[in-house]
Order: C-alpha cells, then structure tokens, then sequence
C-alpha cells in the first residue's frame, strides 16, 4: 500500500484511484475503497451515491461547481496537480471547503512535491499523496514552515490584520 | 514607512529558514532543477547568463538608510560591488553564489528587506508613485494600499503557481501617473466616486512584453475596504481559467482579451459575490493601523523659495539647470523633492556602486528624513528636501555622480540590463544608451528638446518598457547579428499608449545618427509648446519615416 500523509502522520493508503475507462470500455471498480473519475461517479450517481467506500477525483481543470450539492454523499475527494506548477487545484481546495462546505477528506494527488504541502494545507487539504520519489519523513516539517500567515485561507479564517486589531483592541 | 512587527519579522525569518531548507536540497540532488526553479524564483534567485541574479523588492519604493548600508554590504560581500535599480521598484545583484543566497536573505532579513515574489509566477511587488504622500495633486497617499496588497499577496497559499507572472501599481494622481498603471496586470487608482466616498478604479489586462496591452477598466469604482477581496476574485478567476498550455499566451491580458473585458469582468463580480464579505474584507482599523506608518516626517514650518536660493540659483548655472529639470514642488512649503537620476553618460542606467550605496543613505540622513525613494524610470528620490539646504545637497552629491541634470529628458534613458547580463535578451542595450547619451552631449539643446521618454528593451520581455517610450528601442536578433527597432509614440502617462513600429530595423553603430533624424523631423516641425509626443500625435509617423529611411 502506497503511503498518505495525513495531519496526525503517515498511513496506508486503502483507497485506489481509478484512471477514466477508454472509450466504449466499462469502468471496472477494484477491491477495496475507490476513487473514481468525477464525471463517471456522476454519470452512475444512483450507483454509487452515499457509499462509503467510493470518492471521486478531480482533474485540475475540471469544475467543482458541477458538484456542489452532491459533496454530502462524497467521503473521499481527490485533487490532480498533473504538474506541480498548475496551481488551479489550490483554487479548487478552497471552492470545495469554503464556498461547498465539503466536510471529508480532500486529497491532493499526482505531482505533489513536499514545497508544495503547506499551500496545499492552507487550501483545504488535509490528506497528501506525495510523489512516491520524495522523502516522506520531511512532510511535517514542510506541512508546517509556518507559524504566522497574513491573509485568510481554510485554515485560518481570520487573516492578520483582523488578528492584530483583536489584540490592540 | 513601514516598520515590521513581531509577525512580520516571525513569517519573514521562518520564509529564510524554508529557502535554506530548499537550497539544501537543491544543492544535494534531492530537488530536481525544474522542482528548484519556481522556488528559487519566487525567492528572487535567476540562473543568468553570466551568473545567478538576485532580485530584491523595494515595496512601494522606500528605502531606509540603514537598509541602503545595507544592500552596499552585501553588494560587497557576496557580488562585485554594485547593485542595478529596476524599471519595476526592484534593486538587483548580478553575481551572488546560489549557496550564499540563504544567507544574502537573512542578511536582508535583518533590515526588513526580501525577496520574496520578486520573480516566478505569483504576485509580484506592487509599486506605485515615487512621489506619494509629498506632492501636492495626490488622492491620498497610496502607500497604506501598497503595503495592505504586500500582505495580502506575500506567500498567498492559493496564488502562488499562477498561469504566468503578476504585476499590480497603484496610483493616486488624477493629473498623473508615474507607476504607468495601465500596463500593469492590474492597475488601481486611487478615486473619489459621486457620493465623495473613497475607492478604486480598477485597470486589469495591462502589460508590454510579447504582446502589449493598455488595460481596460473593469470596474468604475470599488469601495476602499473592498479593495482585498475583489483583488482575490480578480486573481481567483485568473487562476482557473488563465491558459497553461501556452507560455506565451498565459498572462492575464490574453484571458481579458480572449473573453472580452466585459465577460471577465462580469466573472469576477460573480466571484466576488460570494466572497465580497469574507474576513479578507478590509477594516477600517486595518486600514488606519497601517495608515499610521506613513504619517508626515516632523517638518519644520518654512516658507517657499527662501532669498537664498534665488541668489544660488542667479549664480551657479548648472545649479539652476539642476533645479529646473530634476526639482519638483513639494505639499510642504519650504520643501522639494529632489530626484537624482542615475544617468549619467558611461555608467549603465540605474547602476550604483557600493559606495555610491553609502553615500545615498548619508544623504538621506543628511537632507530627506533617512529615507529615498527608487523610481521605475531607475533613478531614486530624496522626498523631503528643504529648499533652503538644496544647494548644499547638489554640491556634496555632485563628486559622487548624482547630480546629472537631465531628468525626463532624451538622455534620461530607461534601459534593461540586456545582453550584457540577461540570458534572455537578444541584443545589448546598455552600449545603446551609452553612444546616444554621448551623441546628445549638449545639455542646452537637450534642454530645448523638453521632455522625451527613451526606454530601451534588449529583447520583447520588455523590461526597459521600449513600447510605452516616447522613443522606444527594441534589441532584436537577425541570423545571430544584433539589430534594434524602433518605435514611435508610446505612453505610460494617463494618456497610456503604445509606440507604433516605424520600419525595418537599424545596426547598433546607425542608432545614434537615427534618433538624431528623428529628433531633426521634431524640431523642424514643433510648435513652441509642444512636446515630441505632442508632435508626433499631430503630425503623424510618416514625416519620420521619410527622413530616417531617406
């Protein structure tokens, strides 16, 4: 089992990703929990809505809007950063948190680099699988290079300068 | 000026930390060049032609004296003695080792200075006029913006793997605008709306390079405490719909273009929508707090044009041609703002040696309150110059190299550094500059040629903004011979335009003689008030044509 990195450590990962069927092929569903191409789990929405062991991923230019009022029924949802410089996902993160109120877990995948998680963090993320080639035992450092931010993001709603107006206050 | 607090000083040195934590790794194999890059980038750091470049911001322009002593340390210790002021409120060393940037940072750290987003794809250090908060004309002092944008935009977790790179200027001078808002990814101009209450209008889409942009305005007028979150919507959309299978085609300017400025502009209001009251929404508390940093320096009250002035002035030519052309009038009487152009003939334009470093900060303790400002034209300003100490100032700066009087004037030239030093430029554009301003050696007649813009760029990055040049000079390559085009009429004034091509292009050893052919069609043909863009706007490129291709 790959590793994930999720806020409280390292664990293994029971969940697959399942890549788009080819044309005119079935979608054919692994053991174990999956995930599933966001436009094929809406296509079978009947299917699979509401069950625990199926998320869904996006890719990094598809639109989470299509899915706001199906996120209650999603307990897993990946992001792709195909590259690790396509920032789209980080935008993504917050529409799904912040404007969706997506409540499980949301996973970054693909090209994610350790640079990158702190961002990722802050976007929302709470569950990285980090590029298999890269040393997971400095993800916590990089999850958390920083103690202060200035500006609002999911992880922290109140950006700095409403922070230091409640202290003077 | 701003002066860092806890917070500020915490994020700063963790960032430090986190580049030496990255540098290390770069260095030991474990990050891949291209997984280094943006991160290098977004910390100042280019791999350049002849050697690393470091960039680092000068936010909103202010330096502080200790902060000058400073840059000539490093300039000293870690490159070769000399530093180069940008077109865009930057200052750049041009030989540091990759291995001593962590600690180039942290030795910038300890002065309130960075280079954080100064290059890479993310929001870039906003700047805005040379002249806030001391000239007379001015909305408000742009400045507390400036610096609310700084904080907003610094490591913003969502912006920081944009489309392409991103560049906000703030303005605040109905009458004009020296941060050249127009061409800028977005521009914000400080206004007062029909009910008198205070906001912004807002330019997106501006931009040089590859393919130059005036931007339109998408919105007339935004509440000043709205000003955080439209910006986020702004770069929200831009994020998510801003090509990326397209360097070249990647900048928000196509995206504006491509959906008509309208439609965007209609995307970004839906965005806003949902986020206009989120806790990015500004307070007025937040914005007084950071108003009082930019509060006036403890001024003496003075009277203008004190005796002993005129009598210097009658007496020393050169003084008062100083005066005339490189001396602006300030909100204080008694006061002027003095700008120091960094032009002088043989020393490339916006270069100081370390030295020269020290003798800036001197004089800002000396005369202008221990602070300067540096401009996008390359030159810097001392803001707060007594008019009565103004003659002792020009003769203790005059030895030192920064007294040349010819500010906004033909040789007063905007030049990249080219490719003497850049790896991108396709031809060299320092040694342009140096044989033009050695052609116009004649002060008096410069002086009757009023005021000219001459940018040069050594390649269509446009970093020298040859298309907003009243004379633009554009370094192009032809079958690896250097070759410069020339264009006529641009702006970067509230009349922003853009320069239009006059034909085919010049050897390097032509270009003196060809913008003397173009001076020549303008003062055969101006009457007596007009500038050469007035000119050129009312008769048109063709008399030009005529005689450089005669």
């Amino acid at each position: 089992m790959p590793d994930l990195i999720r806020h409280d450590g390292v664990h293994d990962d029971e969940w697959t990703l399942v890549s788009a069927p080819e044309e005119g092929q079935e979608l054919a569903l692994p053991e174990g929990p999956a995930l599933l191409p966001a436009t094929v789990w809406k296509e079978n929405r009947d299917r699979y809505a509401g069950r625990n062991d199926i998320g869904i991923w996006f890719d990094s230019h598809e639109e989470p809007e299509a899915f706001a009022d199906v996120l209650d029924d999603l307990p897993v949802i990946a992001v792709n950063f195909p590259k690790f410089t396509d920032g789209r996902g980080y935008s993504i993160g917050r529409l799904l948190r912040e404007r969706y109120g997506y409540k499980g877990e949301l996973r970054a995948v693909g090209d994610v680099l350790l640079d990158q998680l702190f961002y990722m963090k802050r976007c929302g993320f709470d569950a990285y699988a980090l590029r298999p080639d890269k040393d997971i035992s400095q993800a916590e450092h990089c999850l958390n290079f920083f103690s202060n931010t200035y500006q609002a993001a999911v992880d922290d709603k109140e950006p700095l300068f409403r922070r230091r107006a409640a202290e003077t206050s | 000026m701003y002066v860092y607090d806890e917070y500020d000083r915490q994020i700063l040195n963790e960032r430090v930390a986190q580049f030496r934590h990255q540098t290390d790794r770069a260095l030991a194999g474990e990050l891949a060049e291209d997984e280094f890059l943006p991160l290098r980038l977004q910390n100042g750091l280019y791999v350049q032609r002849l050697a690393p470049m470091l960039r680092i911001a000068i936010p909103y322009g202010m330096l502080r004296a200790n902060q000058l002593r400073r840059l000539a340390r490093i300039s000293r210790d870690y490159d070769k003695g000399y530093a180069h002021f940008t077109t865009r409120q930057n200052v750049q060393f041009n030989w540091p080792a990759v291995a001593d940037v962590p600690d180039i940072l942290a030795e910038l750290a300890e002065v309130e200075m960075h280079a954080n987003q100064t290059s890479g794809n993310c929001i870039r250090n906003t700047t805005t006029d040379q002249f806030a908060g001391v000239q007379t004309e001015e909305l408000t002092d742009p400045r507390p913006y400036c610096e609310l944008i700084r904080q907003w935009s610094t490591y913003h977790p969502e912006f920081a793997f944009l489309p392409r790179k991103f560049k906000i200027a703030v303005n605040a001078s109905e009458g004009t605008d020296r941060a050249a808002v127009q061409v800028h990814d977005i521009g914000l101009e400080l206004v007062n709306n029909e009910a008198g209450e205070f906001g912004f209008r807002v330019y997106v889409g501006g931009g040089l390079g590859r393919t130059p942009v005036v931007g339109p305005v998408i919105r007339e007028f935004l509440p000043e405490l709205d000003l955080l979150t439209y910006l986020e919507a702004i770069l929200r959309v831009y994020n998510r719909y801003g090509r990326r299978d397209n360097k070249f085609k990647a900048r928000i300017k196509i995206l504006v273009k491509a959906m008509t400025p309208d439609v965007f502009a209609e995307k970004v209001e839906a965005e806003w929508a949902h986020i206009k009251d989120s806790p990015t929404r500004l307070t007025r508390e937040a914005v007084d707090n950071v108003k009082r940093f930019f509060t006036e320096p403890d001024y003496q009250s003075l009277d203008d044009n004190p005796d002993g002035l005129q009598t210097q002035r009658a007496e020393s030519k050169a003084f008062d041609s100083w005066v005339k052309r490189n001396v602006s009038k300030h909100k204080k009487p008694g006061y002027c703002i003095a700008t120091l152009t960094l032009k002088k003939t043989g020393v490339p334009p916006g270069d100081v040696s370390d030295r020269q470093l020290e003798q800036l900060a001197d004089l800002t303790e000396q005369y202008s309150f221990g602070e300067l400002r540096v401009t996008h034209q390359q030159n810097v300003v001392l803001a707060d110059v007594r008019q009565d100490q103004l003659f002792e100032l020009w003769q203790t700066m005059r030895p030192m190299g920064f007294a040349t009087a010819n500010l906004g004037t033909l040789t007063d030239i905007i030049c990249c550094p080219g490719g003497d030093y850049c790896a991108l430029a396709n031809a060299k554009s320092i040694p342009v500059a140096e044989a033009i301003q050695t052609r116009f050696d004649d002060m008096d007649y410069v002086y009757d040629l009023g005021d000219i813009d001459l940018n040069i760029s050594g390649c269509m990055n446009a970093c020298g903004h040859h298309h907003v040049g009243n004379i633009g000079v554009l370094g192009v390559d032809k079958k690896g011979q250097e070759f410069y085009q020339i264009s006529l009429g641009g702006s970067s004034q509230r009349d922003a335009s853009l320069g239009k091509i006059l034909g085919p292009s010049f050897a390097r050893e032509d270009m003196p003689q060809v913008i003397e052919k173009i001076i020549d069609v303008f003062v055969d043909n101006r009457t007596e008030e007009e500038t050469f863009l007035d000119t050129y706007r009312r008769i048109g490129i063709d008399p030009f044509k005529e005689r450089v291709y005669a």
